[in-house]
């Protein structure tokens, strides 16, 4: 195999590994650019994941399963608000909750169902989200460079990977180009003035975070019934913290996130294809360094050292409307 | 009038709320174990017997407290200071190399109490230095030290990952762990503390560092309210702005509390590293570094409350663990869920009754 086909393999790994951290980390674009921290969001893609091979299993249609996703990734994102909005408590503290809960009520629930150690019975096709083949994507397979591209990479994916790049225009639509989005960001930057406005704090940040949910869903769903075929104990295994670091990566800014999600990507996918592999010149790398990379380099960027990361200014402060 | 700013007497504040807290975050997860076909009563009964009917039961209910008890601290520590510190979990890790690196280097030559020591102070500065970019970072470039502390959860862990794996593993064996330390390298267990309460230690890894936890609990009561440090983290930790008039040096205070901070939490390794394994092991922390962060919640950040909470932690450890033998339709991630619940309602709900209370209490007092 020649650098440019295993390049191309590797670019496509990274674009399906890259799926669920761009949702997430969408996710927590409009929780936190509305100033309500979201360390959940591993839990609620754990959760998502978990109800989306449930559902899928026992209806064997994707679908039901992708709303079976979100409808559990917006309750946990109610609970979150309804601590951190409503009851004004401390939303790391929420998050971690969270996290808590989704670890183990999987476990918990997966066993008194499905009794096979945590994991959930395995999916059938029809109740999978399978790849897509693309029009003319043999045909144009050996048309030098645009071909094994078009037909290894942007082809041959499953619809929740379009989905997926298909919100990211729309994100910074409704960020940018709506009423909604532009209440949404003043909230995260100055809550009272928003307030002063006549405009409902908590409402506008809990549609923020049913937003969140929404977008949480997918990723879950993604992990369970589309990347593999069932749902697999703590099958999240820190990727919402990784998103996490994308979005904070990206300065919390839409398409930057997106370029930030395929970064953190294709370091796993490279890591994984490195695997005692040895590099000219250094010998063999390890592969925990690809592993620590994105946190690495998030904590570089927000040393200040890569531009400034300049976040919410009202993110994780609970808004109290009366002294 | 607003009833956040009605005074409520303390056995309300540190007695009421949180057992009334306790208890809704029981209730739910009781109805998990009844969600699932159980009953939730014999499940209690048998989580507290499990962790309380006998000697070897409270012997390992006492060594997760242990480990909860140095995380709890180290939370609560940086808390005092206006800081969260969610990375007590990787200082935890990285506190165990310290410790491991100290067992290993002395164990052949001296006995445990010359190594113990060495190994409280390595693994302190282990944790310590975990802590340390993530404070520098807050004090010098303000970088929000909870991303920071999120972000080196991560990277201890794949650099302990790597250290395990390729540098201190035994040639020729699959487990990623060190060898097993010699008796001069591992801590006393406390069997006769348990005897003298006429009960049996069996096989729980009770263990001296049990007894370094409750210095840490009176260092740490001393520290926060007892020297002038300890006053100026307070200070800051309840206004920077009226800290900064004072001439308390910001940077300075954030740097000594994360490093006190994250010192505790490497300490908390001693326990299952040299007291109960005896060996450094890969993952050993096991999310004690964020159960700290409940423990700190519950026990108001005082070092006796967080005992207290510790020890509810512990008995949820050791009593799950025997309920998940004892009911095999309950498996031990219940304790995870109730973990959950309880940071969940004690943590971030904790003011969702106060209201209430607070309206009940100015009735019942005719105020």
């Amino acid at each position: 195999m020649d650098y440019f086909d295993i390049f191309i393999s590797i670019l496509g790994s990274a674009v399906r590994l890259s799926i669920p951290l761009l949702f997430t980390a969408l996710a927590g674009l409009f929780s936190e650019r509305a100033g309500i921290f979201d360390i959940g969001l591993e839990g609620k893609m754990l959760a998502s994941a978990f109800a989306a091979a449930c559902v899928a299993y026992w209806t064997g249609n994707a679908w039901f399963g992708l709303l079976g996703g979100i409808g559990v990734s917006i309750a946990f994102s109610f609970v979150h608000g309804f601590a951190s909005i409503t009851n004004r408590g401390n939303q790391i503290v929420s998050g971690v909750a969270l996290n808590f809960v989704a670890a183990g009520l999987t476990i918990v629930l997966g066993q008194a169902w499905f009794r096979q150690g945590g994991r959930t019975g395995q999916v059938p096709p029809e109740g999978r989200f399978s790849s897509i083949v693309l029009p003319g994507a043999d045909m144009m397979r050996d048309v030098p460079i645009i071909g094994p591209l078009y037909a290894n990479v942007i082809s041959g994916n499953n619809i929740l990977t379009y989905i997926a790049f298909l919100m990211v225009p729309i994100s910074w639509w409704v960020l940018y180009r709506t009423r909604f989005g532009l209440r949404l960001r003043a909230v995260g930057e100055n809550p009272g003035a928003v307030d002063t406005a006549g405009i409902s704090v908590a409402w506008l940040r809990y549609r923020s975070l049913i937003v969140a949910g929404f977008l949480c869903g997918f990723a879950g769903t993604y992990l369970s019934i589309a990347q593999s075929a069932a749902f697999i104990n703590n099958m999240s295994a820190g990727k919402g913290y990784i998103a996490l670091a994308a979005l904070i990566f990206a300065k919390w800014k839409p398409v930057p996130v997106m370029l930030a999600c395929l970064l953190f990507g294709f370091l796993d996918a490279f890591a994984n294809f490195m695997q005692g592999k040895s590099m000219p010149l250094i010998g063999e790398v390890p592969v925990q360094i690809f592993q620590a990379l994105p946190y690495i380099l998030t904590c570089v960027l927000l040393a200040g050292f890569i531009g400034t990361a300049r976040p919410p200014k009202a993110g994780g402060v609970p808004y109290t409307k009366e002294r | 009038m607003s009833t956040a700013s009605v005074p409520l007497p303390a056995w309300i504040n540190y007695g009421l709320i949180p057992v009334l807290n306790l208890i809704l975050a029981f209730f739910f997860s009781g109805l998990v174990v009844w969600a699932i076909g159980e009953s939730p009563f014999e499940a209690l009964q048998l989580l507290l017997i499990g962790a309380l009917g006998r000697g070897e039961g409270i012997g390992f209910t006492l060594f997760y407290t242990t480990s909860f008890i140095f995380t709890g601290l180290s939370v609560a520590v940086a808390i005092h200071a206006g800081l969260f510190n969610i990375g007590s979990e990787g200082q935890a890790y990285l506190g165990g190399l310290g410790a491991a690196l100290v067992a290993l280097a002395m164990d052949r030559y001296v006995p445990w109490y010359v190594t113990m020591p060495f190994a409280v102070i390595g693994a302190a500065l282990f944790g310590a230095a975990c802590a340390a970019i993530p404070a520098w970072l807050q004090a010098k470039r303000g970088s929000h030290i909870v991303i920071t502390t999120i972000m080196f959860n991560f990277i201890v862990s794949s650099l302990m990952n790597y250290m395990l794996v390729r540098l201190l593993i035994v040639p020729g064996k699959m487990a990623p762990e060190t060898r097993t330390f010699l008796p001069g390298g591992q801590l006393p267990k406390l069997d006769w503390l348990i005897a003298a309460f006429g009960g049996k230690i069996g096989a729980a890894p009770l263990n001296f560092s049990f007894l370094i936890a409750l210095i840490m609990c009176f260092l740490v009561w001393v520290l926060i309210w007892r020297t002038k440090l300890g006053y100026e983290m307070r200070t800051l930790g309840i206004s920077p702005t009226a800290a900064s008039y004072a001439g308390i040096r910001y940077s300075k205070i954030v740097m000594i509390t994360m490093l006190i901070s994250g010192g505790l939490a490497g300490m908390m390794a001693l326990n299952p590293v040299m007291g109960a394994s005896a060996r450094l092991q890969i993952e050993f922390v096991g999310g004690a570094g964020f159960v700290g962060i409940a423990v700190s919640l519950m026990g108001r950040n005082h070092p006796a409350g967080i005992i207290l909470a510790a020890l509810l932690f512990g008995i949820l450890y050791q009593g799950g663990a025997e309920l998940s033998f004892d009911m095999p339709g309950i498996t031990r991630d219940m304790i995870v869920v109730i973990q959950g619940m309880v940071i969940l309602f004690a943590g971030a709900l904790e003011y969702m009754l106060r209201p209430s209370i607070v309206r009940l209490y100015q009735q019942l007092t005719g105020k």
